[in-house]
């Protein structure tokens, strides 16, 4: 009896290390890259630390709930250059309306909404695809991703908007804004911490995060139960072009540029962030608080290894090691999770 | 010891257990060479799971098979048909996307030098199609293929097999019209003189009186009698089939509840099949408040296409669908749910549950937009409605937030009935509600059944067991190839007269021989 009991504690102690890995993981990392480096855990590092995870983290949070439908957003990294070409060239160059003779300058509120809105056209075209018109959506995201790679480079002519500041006198200043530190903590820091909480909140307490774990768990179950699974998967791709809009928003300001390859390859480092964060790519499960550590992690390799002076080459190298390690142990996680489920039920029976 | 030289295969004692059910009790069988051996039993009997051990696909928990007196242990389907063991999928397995005799070779392709040997392969496959009398152009894509003729291509794969030695066919003429019938009984006739044992399920009585040499009969798993066809009438194997022992609390609502208003009502629903015939032929039902009705009839007779006709998944439909008198046209699952309409689907892990979400999260799938407080969920609201229905339909369940692959069968069901219930519906269809649980729980969800119509509830119940939709039907309809076929109240349900009408339509050569024999 007592064996089994120990049995039990064993394969549940085992399951809680299990769950925590990334976060674990993460506090390794941090305790290996500041002995490797003094200067890793200083204030200035870790600003910028922060401010790189910010991107990657809401770009990730997006995305988390596109791959728990079970489908991938390839997009969000052009979505990220168009937005902030969009967004670049109204306050650098309004808007010229060639019929009248005019060029409109409009207030950084009204460019900020009227990006976030364009971000979310794009998810909706992506989800109108994938449902309406069944194309696979890997597919349908890596269309949109070439389509608005390519309107973003159009928008210039391949050229950068430099020095994005805004002119006092026609009203349109303060994108900076979203690039700077508030008591020292970055902007994008907080947003990134907003959009957790509000995307932790979707997942887990209205109907809508339910119906999306049922959408990506069962798909023919979730609509045999009345859910709407059209209009779900329809509202994850917004979701996503909403997170992408956003994340252009805040490089753009942080860099006080655009630059028509902005974002180039983003969406990777999003999926790698949800997926060490324990999303499973078939779909069904996933959390945000998981996808932020995750989005902490490629954050700290990637700025760790540059501190200690790891050529690139290698870091993509390590980059790639650690996310397919993930997924090893994400699968002994779901066996182990089988296998206790099947112990309570012999239990009870 | 097991050498008799007219059996080439024995059973001997298989046990199959699976989590939560024993699917086969100590079951020996011989398969006689050069005959066709039928097994037979109600759904949940155990035949395919028998059919399952013999062709390798699964391995038996105890118990030992025996091929010319060695023993014998098939640990996937390759070791058996090293042993000459074919068989006919009744879902059949082939590649749509590929062509004829691609599908053929698939597995063990010809080669020549390391390379496909196609002109060899497309000869071959040409021939043994002559062989069976269906010539067909073997660069011909599969999916292309009318269902009989995909029937082909599946036998003639396993024809090619040099040593078969025993060929299993499971519901092969389900989907074939009469005249494909006969060319596969000719076929099957054929193997039997080559000397080739032929195991064969199906449900339909007349096709083993004509067709079988031995029949053998499961019931729940374990085995019942077996006897030449010769010696025996169709009533001895319903009788065996049906058995005596296994019996249900009757629930009846007495004849008056047939005075109740009539709740539900379709006229005239029609749903084409593709290429031609019906799925649902001009169903005409009634359905009146409180009442359990129940639909029999056998695989693929229109009954679970009746119920998507009705949850709105098919607005292909023609006909009219009545509810409360008012005519509505089912368009999608959700409008349905709020018309007061729900679905307890046939196969609960594939359309029943969402097996990545816990057992909480799966019961109040369905309702979730009741517990909405504005914009949020009130999740103290749904844990207290979850937990009620959990107590009321008495799920054992140790803690709601585990994995609903924590729950046995027949818990993870209740969990399907209850998120059902939870949409406060006024019509609940359930689908085979009882397959693949065990009695206990079985007699628990005829008991929820019972409950919620003496709440005012109606529900339609769809069952392939008679037993048990005898025991819980105020009324039944029968329906056999997509036809209602008869309508039976009181001392009129029997099981004679279910099974009788459950394949009424069918291609056999005189019905009231059939009729006759029977009684």
């Amino acid at each position: 009896m007592d064996a089994v009991k120990t049995k039990k504690d064993n394969s549940k102690m085992i399951m809680m290390l299990l769950k925590g890995r990334t976060f674990i993981v993460l506090i390794v990392l941090l305790i290996f890259f500041s002995i490797a480096n003094p200067n890793f855990l200083s204030f200035s590092t870790l600003t910028m630390l922060a401010k790189h995870v910010a991107l990657y983290g809401i770009l990730a949070i997006g995305m988390t709930f596109v791959i728990i439908t079970s489908g991938i957003d390839l997009s969000v990294g052009s979505v990220v250059g168009l937005a902030g070409m969009i967004a670049g060239g109204m306050i650098q160059e309004g808007v010229t309306l060639t019929f009248a003779g005019v060029t409109l300058y409009f207030s950084v509120p009204v460019i900020v909404l009227f990006t976030l809105l364009l971000g979310c056209v794009i998810g909706l075209i992506n989800g109108v695809i994938v449902t309406k018109l069944s194309v696979a959506p890997f597919i349908a995201t890596l269309g949109t991703m070439y389509i608005c790679r390519g309107l973003a480079s159009l928008r210039s002519k391949g050229a950068t908007f430099s020095n994005i500041a805004g002119n006092e006198a026609l009203g349109n200043v303060g994108i900076k804004a979203l690039g700077s530190s508030i008591a020292g903590i970055p902007v994008g820091a907080i947003l990134l911490l907003v959009f957790a909480v509000v995307g932790a909140y979707l997942l887990r307490n209205i109907p809508f995060g339910w119906h999306v774990q049922a959408v990506g768990g069962n798909n023919r179950a979730a609509k045999l139960s009345g859910v709407n699974v059209d209009r779900i998967t329809i509202l994850v791709y917004i979701l996503s072009g909403f997170c992408a809009a956003m994340v252009g928003l805040i490089n753009t300001a942080q860099l006080a540029a655009a630059h028509p390859a902005s974002g180039d390859s983003w969406e990777m480092n999003a999926i790698a962030a949800t997926v060490l964060g324990g999303t499973s790519m078939s779909g069904g499960s996933g959390t945000i608080l998981g996808t932020i550590v995750g989005a902490f992690v490629i954050g700290v390799i990637n700025d760790g290894m540059t501190m200690c002076g790891v050529s690139e080459f290698w870091q993509k190298v390590i980059r790639g090691l650690v996310i397919i390690l993930a997924v090893i142990i994400d699968q002994a996680q779901r066996k182990l999770e089988a296998k206790m489920a099947l112990q309570v039920r012999n239990e009870t029976n | 010891m097991f050498d008799d030289p007219n059996v080439v295969l024995h059973c001997e004692k298989i046990d199959k257990i699976y989590p939560g059910t024993k699917a086969l009790d100590g079951v020996s069988f011989d398969v006689l060479k050069g005959k066709v051996n039928v097994l037979i039993g109600e759904n949940g009997a155990g035949k395919s799971t028998l059919m399952k051990m013999i062709a390798g696909i699964e391995q038996p928990s105890n118990g030992k098979m025996y091929m010319g007196g060695q023993e014998v242990y098939f640990k996937d389907t390759n070791a058996a048909r090293k042993y000459g063991v074919g068989i006919i999928h009744q879902e059949l397995s082939l590649f749509p996307n590929m062509n004829i005799y691609q599908n053929i070779f698939i597995g063990r392709e010809l080669k020549k030098k390391g390379q496909l040997d196609i002109p060899g392969q497309i000869e071959a496959s040409k021939k043994v199609l002559e062989r069976l009398e269906h010539p067909m152009d073997p660069s011909m894509m599969v999916g292309e293929l009318r269902v009989g003729q995909q029937q082909m291509v599946e036998i003639a794969r396993n024809l090619l097999m040099e040593n078969l030695k025993i060929l299993i066919m499971d519901e092969p003429t389900s989907s074939l019209s009469a005249a494909e019938v006969k060319v596969l009984f000719k076929i099957m006739r054929e193997l039997n003189a080559q000397g080739i044992s032929i195991v064969y399920i199906s449900h339909r009585l007349e096709e083993i009186m004509e067709i079988g040499d031995h029949v053998t009969v499961l019931r729940d798993g374990k085995y019942v009698a077996d006897a030449d066809i010769k010696d025996i009438e169709l009533s001895w194997i319903v009788k065996n089939m049906v058995g005596s022992n296994k019996s249900y609390v009757r629930y009846t609502r007495g004849p008056e509840i047939q005075q109740e208003p009539v709740i539900l009502e379709t006229k005239d629903l029609s749903l084409p099949k593709k290429g031609g015939g019906w799925l649902l032929d001009h169903v005409n039902m009634k359905l009146h408040k409180g009442e359990v009705l129940g639909i029999y009839g056998l695989l693929g007779a229109g009954r679970t296409e009746f119920f998507e006709c009705l949850m709105g998944l098919h607005p292909e439909h023609t006909g009219q669908i009545f509810l409360n008198g008012q005519e509505v046209h089912p368009k999608n699952v959700a409008s349905q749910i709020k018309n007061g309409f729900a679905l307890v689907p046939e196969d609960r892990q594939r359309e029943g549950l969402v097996q990545t979400l816990d057992i909480e999260k799966n019961i109040s799938l369905s309702s979730l937009s009741d517990y909405l407080k504005g914009l949020f969920l009130d999740t103290k609201l749904e844990n207290q409605k979850a937990d009620e229905q959990i107590a009321d339909i008495h799920i054992k369940v140790a803690d709601k937030t585990l994995p609903i692959l924590s729950l046995s069968g027949g818990n993870q069901q209740k969990v399907v009935i209850g998120k059902g219930i939870l949409t406060d519906p006024q019509i609940m269809l359930l689908d085979e509600p009882s397959r693949g649980i065990d009695i206990g729980a079985k007699t628990e969800v005829f008991e929820i059944i019972h409950q919620y119509a003496l709440r005012g509830v109606s529900l339609i119940v769809i069952s392939s067991e008679l037993k048990e939709i005898i025991a819980a039907a105020d009324r039944i309809y029968v329906l056999s190839n997509g036809k209602c076929t008869a309508e039976l109240t009181g001392d009129n349900i029997t099981e004679d007269n279910l099974v009788l009408a459950s394949y009424a339509g069918h291609h056999q050569p005189e019905p009231s021989q059939a009729a006759q024999s029977a009684q």
